[in-house]
């Protein structure tokens, strides 16, 4: 029973422990934004503005106040959910974001599920059999997922599947124009087209997905096989693997209830570590395939200097961070009995 | 079968093993490498035969191909195994694995590493009685704890649900006992059950696994390094060298009549309570007829110690939110409780226990590596335990106190070479200058601990043990200590290499003037090189005197547990 119980506290610290992680992106989302360069009143003021509409415009914006007076409003609006309006696109901060990151989530997370389903079978079977032909294999696709740019990859598959082969639909967004977007309820295309009862879109959808989210999987296929295979290797070398043989279990039973449990640790961190980094990094991947997700936001705001937009981006980037950070040291504690306890 | 044959069963004639010629290779990048050849051996129902040798006699090789649980480099190269009617070389893979774990098993060494860290322990024993159908999804549970119970643990209904790292050594070997047991096997290999585990738990093992074999008639294979071990619990010995059977012959036969030389030699290098340290050797070396050198006790032996520890305590803070809630000072574990000794000029003192007595922590405070709680560390004439820790590296006393630590593998940094890390002590805490007479200086050191000096420029992964143990004695007595901490430093050797490191110590001592304090855990190890002994116990003092009266006349019960616990044949 005390076992139980010290490991739902320990859920429960962790969980608190976000906080001032939290706290501190707020302050240094804000800090970050004041610091970038170009005055955001002179941008938005037009070209032919005179100091005195500058000014205005400056007033309007809250920017002619003291940093702490700043940074007083803007914790207000947060608490209220109000991240500011977009300069660019005159739309809430929120209401962007919110359209536009089930974008981004639903091509990560497809990505994501593609090179899990690639990666570690293949790491698993480079590290069962090492030195054959799958564990070379294994190495070509780890050198050339890591050697080969996105932009480069996208451009390859875009041009043979769709260009030469015309098996793949055009690159161009997340629906090919002529079916209508699904009514919103996730925000995932293909869920709500399937829950709207519409399966042609849904099919379109993800037709649509395939090509980006190959681009983006290939990438990250690398680090997870590399790490799979390296994490399988030590542990089948463990020796209670070998205490496992003496005692006559079966292949699988060794292979996936010993050897893989114990492998699991480092593979789910690499994975947050690669699902962390998709979501910021695939800014290049929505350009190539025209896809409205966060990131192409992110950067079209900070080249105008729209300050709201790109505050909103980096607090939703974090909150998004720590909370696969929080997940992924909450799988930890299922896995390891050990996690909490050894420190 | 009832036929009788001359007084013998027919029964008994047909051996449970039987392995004719055994070869095993390796595949490796050199080429390959014959790890066991030309092995010959058979086993009778009901009998426990030994496998002695030192590391790399391919005794435990011998073992993984009688289960055919070879790494993937290795096969069998030739020859014969046979278990009972089957053909182990020629079955299939299916077959080898109903026969592990149901018919023969094995227990191996190091027992926390060969259970699975993160699943509980009831678990596993289920895992081996469901693969071998011994039990249903039903009963598996109640099984389980009744394979615990078996191998007398308390409370096996909770202990089930244990995870190794939860359990002591001792404990983690009777789960891997029972593991073994579960499915009754006929046979039983036993690969170092006890290295790693303290002598009085290493006892209680022993006994447990005679009793219970004894109990199911099987038959059990003991390999050990430890020869006076194999001679206490098996019927018949066998003794590798470099992969081949030097010798076999019962067990009492083979201890007090050896024939081969390396038996002999083997038997000579194993302590056992009698003889001088130069009795370790191989009667034909030439360092073996020398006398032992006296302690170099000078005059101001007895009056000014060199180390006098006063009321030395450590303390570690305990998990304590509780007792914090309640208002009360948080509790604290004493690892060191109010411990005084002292070590003369030239006297050796070695300080004994089991893991977790203390003896560590003690040694790490003397060498100002660690900071007291409170009491005094006074060394010629300086309270250095004044000193923190962590400033002590640049005090003058640093050079005169240096220490030999246990595993000198894991010592020694591994892109060293042996000369860059006996130069380093000397490099930072010597007067030497010049590049050339650190490089003599090294030499001088080189041949001073018999380390060849032809492989000065080698680093630790091409060195034996022997001659890493050498390099770590070197580069303690580099910079001319006066007191020698040594933290077991011969534990990980052989006992052939560890009777010549123990003999080059002794010469050394004599020769540099030195004073040792010796940690260990071996009491017949101590004997041989120290003059008195501290023997402790959950951080206090048990006893303390001459070596000859504790060892010969112990008053605490629980040296006397200790002494009793060294195991030795009873013939």
């Amino acid at each position: 029973m005390a076992k139980v119980k010290t490991k739902s506290s320990l859920v429960l610290g962790r969980v608190v422990q976000a906080i001032p992680t939290l706290i501190g992106v707020i302050v240094v989302a804000f800090l970050l934004t004041r610091a970038l360069p170009g005055d955001p009143a002179v941008y938005f003021a037009g070209p032919a503005a005179t100091a005195e509409s500058i000014e205005q415009v400056r007033v309007a914006l809250g920017l002619d106040k003291s940093m702490p007076e700043q940074f007083l409003i803007y914790c207000r609006d947060l608490m209220t959910g109000n991240l500011g309006e977009s300069i660019s696109t005159g739309q809430p901060v929120l209401s962007d974001v919110m359209s536009r990151l089930p974008a981004s989530l639903e091509l990560t997370l497809t990505a994501l599920l593609l090179s899990i389903g690639v990666a570690l079978p293949l790491g698993i079977l480079a590290a069962t059999q090492p030195g054959t032909w799958i564990d070379h294999l294994c190495r070509l696709i780890v050198t050339a997922g890591v050697s080969l740019p996105v932009f480069f990859t996208g451009l390859l598959l875009v041009y043979v599947l769709y260009y030469l082969l015309g098996i793949a639909p055009s690159p161009l967004g997340r629906l090919d124009f002529i079916y209508l977007s699904p009514p919103q309820v996730t925000g995932f295309y293909v869920f709500d087209a399937l829950i709207a009862g519409d399966a042609e879109t849904a099919l379109a959808a993800l037709r649509q997905l395939v090509l980006p989210a190959m681009t983006l999987g290939l990438f990250t296929l690398a680090p997870i096989a590399r790490m799979t295979r390296a994490a399988m290797l030590q542990a089948l070398g463990s020796e209670f693997i070998r205490t496992a043989r003496a005692a006559g279990l079966g292949w699988t039973k060794v292979l996936f209830a010993y050897a893989l449990r114990n492998a699991l640790l480092p593979i789910v961190t690499t994975l947050g570590m690669v699902f962390s980094f998709m979501l910021g990094a695939n800014v290049l991947v929505e350009k190539v395939f025209a896809w409205p997700g966060i990131g192409s936001y992110a950067v079209e705001a900070l080249v105008v200097s729209d300050y709201a937009a790109v505050q909103g981006f980096v607090l939703t980037m974090a909150i998004l961070f720590v909370t696969i950070n929080l997940l992924i040291d909450l799988a930890y504690t299922a896995i390891d009995p050990r996690v909490g306890f050894d420190g | 079968m009832i036929l009788s044959d001359g007084g013998r069963t027919i029964e008994a004639a047909v051996p449970l093993v039987k392995v004719d010629n055994l070869s095993v290779d390796f595949k490796t990048r050199n080429g390959i490498v014959h790890a066991v050849r030309d092995v010959s051996f058979e086993l009778m129902k009901g009998k426990t035969l030994g496998i002695v040798g030192e590391s790399g006699s391919g005794k435990s090789v011998t073992s993984y191909a009688l289960m055919r649980i070879l790494d993937a480099a290795g096969y069998i190269a030739g020859g014969r195994v046979r278990f009972s009617s089957i053909d182990i070389g020629a079955a299939t893979e299916a077959e080898m694995r109903d026969l592990r774990g149901r018919e023969i098993s094995m227990v191996f060494q190091s027992p926390r590493l060969a259970l699975n860290p993160i699943r509980k322990v009831g678990h596993q024993i289920e895992d081996v009685l469901r693969q071998h159908l011994q039990a249903s999804a039903a009963n598996a549970r109640q099984k389980a704890i009744e394979a615990l119970r078996h191998v007398r643990i308390n409370n096996p209904e909770e202990r089930y649900h244990s995870y190794p790292f939860e359990l002591s050594g001792g404990m983690c070997q009777r789960i891997v006992i029972a593991l073994a047991l579960a499915c009754r096997p006929q046979l039983m290999i036993a690969d170092e059950p006890t290295t790693g585990l303290d002598v009085t738990t290493q006892k209680a093992v022993m006994d447990l696994m005679a009793d219970l074999t004894r109990e199911h008639g099987m038959a059990t294979i003991l390999i050990t390094h430890d020869l006076g071990l194999a001679a206490s619990y098996c019927d018949d010995l066998i003794v590798m060298k470099d992969g081949e059977v030097v010798e076999s012959a019962p067990a009492e036969v083979l201890f007090k009549a050896p024939r081969h030389p390396y038996t002999r030699k083997l038997i000579r290098a194993t302590p056992h309570g009698t003889g001088t340290i130069r009795e370790l050797l191989p009667e034909d070396s030439p360092l073996a007829n020398r006398p032992v050198p006296a302690s170099p006790k000078s005059a101001e032996h007895k009056t000014t110690p060199i180390l006098a520890v006063k009321n030395l305590v450590k303390e570690y803070p305990m998990k304590a939110s509780a007792a914090r809630r309640r208002g009360e000072p948080a509790p604290v574990f004493r690892a060191v409780d109010d411990i005084s000794f002292s070590v003369g000029h030239g006297e050796s003192v070695g300080l004994v226990g089991e893991s977790g007595c203390g003896k560590s922590t003690i040694s790490a405070m003397a060498m100002r590596l660690l900071d007291p709680t409170s009491g005094s560390i006074v060394f010629q004439g300086q309270d250095i335990g004044a000193i923190p820790a962590g400033r002590f590296a640049t005090s003058e006393q640093r050079p005169r106190l240096q220490m030999v630590f246990q595993d000198p593998t894991d010592s020694l940094n591994p892109r060293f070479s042996a000369a860059r890390s006996i130069a380093d002590p000397i490099r930072r805490m010597g007067k030497l200058g010049s590049a050339r007479a650190i490089a003599e200086r090294v030499e001088q050191l080189a041949e001073l601990v018999g380390f060849p000096a032809h492989l000065l420029d080698r680093f630790p992964h091409q060195l034996s043990g022997g001659q890493k143990a050498r390099v770590g004695i070197a580069r303690a007595i580099a910079v001319d200590p006066a007191l020698l901490v040594l933290d077991e430093p011969t534990a990980a050797l052989d006992v052939s290499v560890q009777a010549v490191v123990l003999n080059l110590l002794v010469d050394l001592r004599a020769r540099l003037n030195m004073s040792y304090l010796f940690v260990s855990h071996d009491l017949s190890v101590v004997r041989l090189l120290c003059d008195r002994v501290i023997v402790m116990k959950q951080g206090r003092i048990g006893e303390q005197g001459d070596c000859e009266t504790v060892l010969e006349h112990p008053t605490n019960p629980y040296t006397k547990a200790l002494i009793e616990a060294i195991p030795h044949p009873n013939f």
